[in-house]
């Protein structure tokens, strides 16, 4: 039953990415799509970060911790992992002074 | 450079350090679920995505029908789409419809983010690179959160929770700090999203996510129209 579920999982999520990807392949003439799809991804980004980020670590504070250091490092345009890597060193080092 | 394999698969190693450590969490997640290891290597492998994921393996657990499988998917993931939507425009001429097929599998929020922040037209060949070295961190992280997960102290297991948003931040900031128009985009969704989080709290975290992105990039089209070379995001 479990081989199901995943089935069921995997081929839901294959068809929404294959979809668009394969069968919308014209130039897309109109401005307001093409400003819409230049935005869209930072927007679905900036959605889901926020404000779940807060609630990733089972402790708001520690998690604070880890979106302020991550916020200051990719303010100065470090690599994805260390900032990835940062927050979460941060995280573990302020867990260790507030429990 | 070229957008070869090569370059593909050394641009993705960030991707795949990233997810091997956020995947870890989720291996440790799909055996609490009650899967088994190599259900939740498998699942990592065919699905690669960390919030439908997270979703599908609490249907499991709970015994929920197929039917709520899907939809919770549609949900979750249809961001995806407009990912696809807004790579497919940026493809070469030698994506063919196969190499769109294959393709299609690695469209993630850091893959396309990458992907998407090239200055030349996509090649199949640079995507299947970054997909390959991705996917490999994917699911041997969670391979081996989900048969040693619960070796690791809660503090570590829980300080990783929060890799993949900091993944997420990483990408966003530098061009919000750029440009004005991203960084009105990226302030809107996150207010809207908020509002869902603690005013209207009707919808599920899947649907909040997706109307807060519409309507910020919507009202940043709006705003801020891109010119043509903006459009296709060179």
């Amino acid at each position: 039953m479990t081989a199901v579920y995943i089935a069921a999982m995997a081929i839901t999520t294959y068809l929404i990415r294959m979809i668009p990807f394969t069968f919308f392949t014209k130039k897309i003439k109109s401005r307001f799509i093409r400003s819409f799809l230049y935005y869209i991804p930072y927007a679905v980004l900036s959605a889901m970060t926020i404000p779940a980020i807060f609630y990733s670590t089972g402790s708001m504070l520690t998690a604070a911790a880890g979106t302020v250091v991550a916020l200051a490092l990719a303010f100065f345009g470090l690599p994805l992992i260390v900032v990835a890597l940062s927050s979460s060193a941060a995280v573990f080092i302020a867990s260790l002074f507030i429990r | 450079m070229k957008l070869t394999f090569r370059k593909g698969m050394y641009d993705g190693i960030p991707i795949m350090l990233g997810y091997l450590s956020v995947s870890f969490g989720f291996g440790i997640l799909a055996v609490k679920c009650g899967l088994s290891v190599f259900a939740a290597g498998m699942t990592s492998l065919t699905n690669i995505t960390s919030a439908g994921q997270a979703a599908g393996v609490d249907i499991i657990a709970a015994g929920g029908t197929i039917l709520e499988m899907i939809l919770v998917q549609i949900t979750i993931n249809m961001r995806y789409s407009l990912m696809a939507l807004s790579l497919s425009q940026k493809c070469d001429e030698s994506f063919t419809p196969v190499h769109r097929l294959i393709a299609s599998y690695g469209i993630t929020d850091e893959i396309f983010a990458l992907c998407a922040s090239q200055e030349q037209k996509l090649r199949p060949s640079y995507m299947y690179g970054m997909i390959s070295v991705a996917a490999l961190g994917w699911t041997s992280g969670t391979l081996l959160g989900a048969a040693a997960g619960e070796l690791l102290p809660h503090s570590v297991s829980s300080a990783m929770g929060i890799m993949l948003y900091g993944m997420f931040i990483a990408i966003i900031i530098p061009p919000a700090r750029k440009k004005l128009s991203v960084l009105v985009t990226v302030i809107m969704a996150a207010l809207i999203s908020i509002l869902f989080r603690y005013v209207i709290t009707a919808l599920s975290g899947g649907f909040a996510v997706m109307i807060s992105a519409i309507a910020a990039a919507a009202a940043a089209a709006l705003l801020f129209p891109v010119n043509d070379e903006e459009g296709e995001q060179t």
